[in-house]
């Protein structure tokens, strides 16, 4: 197998036998990205200088026989939305093209002190808004699996990367469903841990209260791994909490055997995808087979969950982006008369139609006289979707669902925003309530399109819930399956 | 003519002395080379994050419970919304519903009458970056701004509308400074702007008990500036009212220089300021055990003070209220009077001698004095027993204050030690007598002033060393006998 269709772990165990090395390896991968990325448009930036100065350092580190773990030498890319110091940071936004931030996200930080090579930043929504990749700044994102076809969003680049093998994994940031939902529609693992339980300093706020930073990999032991490393307490960021980070690789290999798994049915309902819906409970009976007991569960809010996220994400949204105003940094639109022009004319100009949208409706959410009517109670909403959350678990260890309501669709085809905010039905709840979940690859399409299945498990339970999806995996072959891009032409 | 009672309500902000920043590390020192004490977090770069400041929070608390006020053991961060090129974020990060603490109240003393203003609530924010223009603001062709002030730690404290005239808004402004300054949480300082005050004014027919319209007055940045520009609102709202006008409701800025307040924005223009919980602060969640430490920490506050001054050393209201107004110059005093213990003689030179020379009365600028406590103590021994005039002993003071030495060496140098001797100072008498035979005789056809005159001539011959009563004395016996 070429190098770049190794996982993380099997990367570090050819590392350690001396059989490659993370220069080999980087080269391999800057080579294809740059035979695969003109159709797949998966980066922003290459850094391909640093990258190789980096490999070369992990290079000597494993001829001294000390390598920093299991990320040492492993090549690396970031949704553009972590900021990274000397490294252009665009959140896929006209408004910060040119923005290069001072210091890197602690996240990001300690990837790199792991030992893990950057070969860039990923493409994605506008300020991580929205599920296709469709509302970058720059261009749209292809997947992988179907050239005409959106690979979600808004971690669209992240995920095609790591399915068209430009990258052996990638991080990406999920506000309500923005890493779960690109994962299933490339078919990736894609994780989103407790919020939390990553620092959250350094990945440019969209939701601040949503907001949280997982990785897009190749396998569930590959996201554990990527887990491992950048979890836990950060001084700098007050949300994060302060709570044991397990051994996560540890914890895979214990079997489910007596697990408790609920099956919502308010997330098979009316409009689901038949195809989704029959690889799901397929999977679920695999889970079954492995020992693990399903029962229904109810989660009797999750329809609400939408309308209240698309009050409280904006509303955070548009407080969050009121700092792009042309004086400090970014953007600054040429020729204004006065400040309010300034203003003006550079958020018109830097801010693509959703980003408006979105701030739009979240000042109007915020305004007096209208704050209980909506933020207040889209509050109490969260609180409620919470609850459902909270009882079911009282029950069930893990909750099984599809990861979205259907696969990934064609460019275009999705033009009103309401069609483009459901998507996102099943995976917003969990971001509500703080929850961690993951989406898997459970199976395909006639037509060859990836299908996720969604674990969602109890807060900083992510040991549980990658220990179902590993034990899962482990009995299925999807995850291996490669979309064979160098076949098609360009 | 209709009879208005004004009132007023202060709004204050306190920079706090605090080493770093209210939500990240940076210096809060005034100064420096614009945008050097700064970081990601205080330039509100993309992706920071705020960590709230323990000592910020002390302070806050500290304030609240001097101030007799229920601290929130659950409060919380806010974000305001507004827009200007100083505000690093286009929000502040500041407290709206859930306050650090609410409902104290500070006793003030106006013409002898005890009065008690309430304090509605204290609560903590950043301050927000300054612009420096080309020029002014209306015609710069640029400007910059330096966020070195950026996130500097401020404390709100926003008075209940209790004050019924300027003076009332003046002595409550005085004793929230003290109070302040006292605690060490803010030097207090309204000239650098380090202590701001806002005011709310509005006026009703006397006896009525609904409010008129209120208006703010904004850049006040002095105790005079403030009693001024109340002064002047309110009669500008009395002479609108009689005038059969309505007062609007705006903000209007006291223009010191032409001795007036000047419309700003009226409330259509008024902000909507959007507040919601700030998100990447969790509910500030106080230890009980950590509040109470700090209660049990509270130095006696100035009020407190200038009773026990009052009572324990029977010094006048208004000396005692002089002395207390800050702690180091009420700390000097006790020192001295620990040495030299006659307080009311030690009150009349701290507060005549020695605060024509100290700039303020805070620890900084008492431990910045020349003459330390010991020494003024010594100076004044020097007066008890006889070595000096009180007279002599003013330039004796002087002196020790240009150069840092005690009373002693400057009286043993400079031969300023007092003629006590009845002999020379007889001898200086019958000189001046022989002198000065007009006035003499003046004396004797009953112009007893003239013994002034004589007594001012004896004094001058010996350049002012002569004991004031031995001179009397002499010169009387003398006069009787001729």
């Amino acid at each position: 197998m070429m190098p770049t269709g190794l996982t993380v772990h099997a990367l570090a165990e050819r590392f350690r036998r001396r059989e490659l090395t993370p220069s080999e390896v980087t080269r391999a991968y800057l080579s294809r990205i740059e035979a695969l990325d003109p159709q797949v448009k998966a980066y922003l930036t290459v850094t391909a200088d640093q990258a190789l100065r980096l490999a070369a350092e992990a290079d000597a580190r494993f001829q001294a026989g000390a390598p920093r773990g299991p990320l040492d030498g492993v090549p690396i890319a970031l949704k553009d939305v972590l900021c990274t110091r000397g490294i252009r940071t665009t959140c896929g936004s006209k408004i910060l093209e040119h923005f290069v931030p001072p210091y890197d996200a602690t996240a990001v930080e300690r990837l790199l002190a792991a030992g893990a090579v950057l070969l860039g930043k990923l493409n994605m929504d506008e300020f991580a808004m929205g599920s296709s990749t469709e509302n970058s700044g720059f261009f749209p994102t292809r997947n992988p699996w179907d050239l005409t076809r959106v690979p979600g969003g808004s971690s669209g680049g992240s995920a095609a990367a790591v399915a068209a093998d430009m990258a052996a994994v990638a991080l990406g940031t999920d506000t309500g469903g923005s890493i779960r939902q690109p994962a299933a529609f490339c078919g990736d693992v894609g994780l989103k841990p407790t919020y939390g339980r990553v620092s959250r300093y350094g990945l440019v706020a969209f939701a601040s209260s949503l907001d949280q930073i997982g990785p897009l990999a190749k396998d569930v032991e590959d996201a554990a791994i990527v887990l491992q490393t950048i979890a836990g307490h950060d001084a700098l960021d007050s949300t994060s909490v302060d709570v044991p980070v397990p051994d996560y690789r540890a914890a895979l290999k214990q079997g489910i055997e007596g697990l408790r798994i609920g099956i919502p049915a308010e997330y098979f309902i009316e409009g689901l995808d038949p195809e989704v819906e029959a690889a799901v409970r397929a999977a679920i009976q695999v889970l079954e087979k492995l020992g693990a007991r399903s029962e229904p569960v109810s989660l009797p809010h999750t329809e609400y969950g939408l309308a209240a996220y698309y009050l409280i994400a904006p509303a955070e949204a548009s407080s969050n982006l009121a700092r792009y105003d042309g004086v400090k940094y970014g953007l600054r639109a040429p020729r204004a008369r006065d400040l309010i022009e300034m203003y003006s004319r550079t958020r018109a100009a830097g801010f693509g139609a959703e980003v408006k949208r979105r701030i739009m409706l979240g000042t109007y959410a915020l305004s007096a006289g209208y704050y209980d009517a909506y933020y207040g109670k889209a509050q109490r909403v969260r609180t409620l979707v919470r609850r459902d959350f909270q009882q079911a678990f009282e029950r069930v260890d893990v909750i099984a669902a599809p990861t979205t309501p259907g696969v990934a669709f064609k460019f275009g085809e999705r033009e009103d925003p309401i069609q483009m905010y459901l998507n996102d039905m099943f995976t917003i709840p969990v971001n509500l309530s703080g929850l961690p979940g993951v989406s898997i690859p459970a199976g395909f399409t006639m037509a060859g399109l990836p299908i996720g299945l969604q674990l969602i498990a109890r807060a900083f339970d992510e040991a549980t819930l990658l220990r179902v999806a590993h034990a899962y995996e482990e009995t299925t072959a999807w995850h291996e399956r490669k979309p064979g891009l160098e076949g098609k032409p360009r | 003519m209709t009879e208005y009672e004004i009132v007023i309500g202060l709004e204050v902000h306190a920079q706090l002395l605090t080493v770093s920043k209210m939500f990240c590390g940076c210096s809060t020192v005034f100064g420096g080379e614009p945008n050097t004490r700064t970081c990601p977090v205080c330039q509100g770069m993309p992706g920071s994050l705020p960590v709230i400041n323990r000592r910020a929070v002390e302070f806050g608390i500290k304030t609240a419970l001097a101030l007799g006020c229920r601290v929130n053991v659950l409060n919380r961060f806010a974000r305001k919304h507004y827009y200007y090129p100083d505000m690093p974020k286009n929000y502040q990060i500041s407290q709206y519903e859930e306050p650090l603490a609410e409902h104290g109240s500070l006793e003030i003393e106006v013409d002898g009458a005890l009065r008690a203003i309430g304090i509605q609530r204290v609560h903590l924010e950043e301050d927000v970056g300054k612009l420096i223009h080309e020029g002014n603001l209306e015609t710069a062709l640029s400007s910059q701004v330096d966020f070195n002030r950026a996130g500097v730690p401020l404390m709100e404290i926003v008075s209940k509308p209790d004050m019924r005239n300027s003076a009332e808004a003046a002595a409550y402004l005085r004793g929230l400074r003290a109070i302040l300054v006292y605690l060490g949480v803010c030097d207090g300082n309204m000239e650098e702007g380090s202590l701001r005050c806002d005011a709310n004014i509005s006026l009703r027919p006397k006896g009525e008990q609904e409010f008129g319209t209120k208006v703010e007055i904004k850049n006040m940045n002095s105790f005079r500036n403030v009693q001024h520009a109340l002064d002047y609102e309110s009669r500008r709202q009395a002479r609108t009212l009689e005038d059969g006008g309505r007062i609007s409701q705006e903000t209007r800025l006291w223009d010191p220089d032409r001795a007036q307040t000047v419309s700003m924005r009226s409330k259509e223009y008024a902000h909507d300021y959007r507040y919601f919980p700030e998100p990447d602060l969790p509910p500030l969640q106080l230890e009980p055990r950590w509040v109470d430490e700090i209660h049990a920490t509270l130095p006696e506050l100035p009020a407190a003070r200038r009773h026990r001054f009052a009572r324990q050393y029977e010094l006048s209201p208004y000396d005692a209220d002089l002395l207390a107004q800050g702690r180091g110059l009420a700390d000097y005093f006790e020192e001295v009077v620990r040495v030299h213990p006659k307080p009311k003689v030690v009150a009349n030179w701290v507060l005549n001698e020695l605060l024509r020379e100290v700039q303020g009365d805070d620890d900084k600028a008492l431990a910045a004095c020349p003459i330390p406590p010991r020494h003024l103590a010594g100076l004044l021994a020097l007066i008890d027993d006889g070595t000096i005039s009180g007279k002599i002993a003013k330039d004796v003071f002087e002196k020790m204050y240009r150069s840092g030495e005690e009373a002693q060496a400057i009286v043993a140098r400079e031969g300023l030690r007092q003629v006590a001797d009845t002999g020379a100072v007889a001898v200086v008498v019958d000189q001046v007598l022989s002198a000065h035979p007009k006035v003499v005789d003046d004396w004797k056809s009953g112009k007893k002033a003239a013994m002034g005159f004589l007594v001012g001539q004896v004094m001058k011959a010996t350049g002012g060393r002569a004991n004031p009563a031995l001179v009397n004395s002499v010169l009387s016996e003398k006069l009787s006998r001729l």
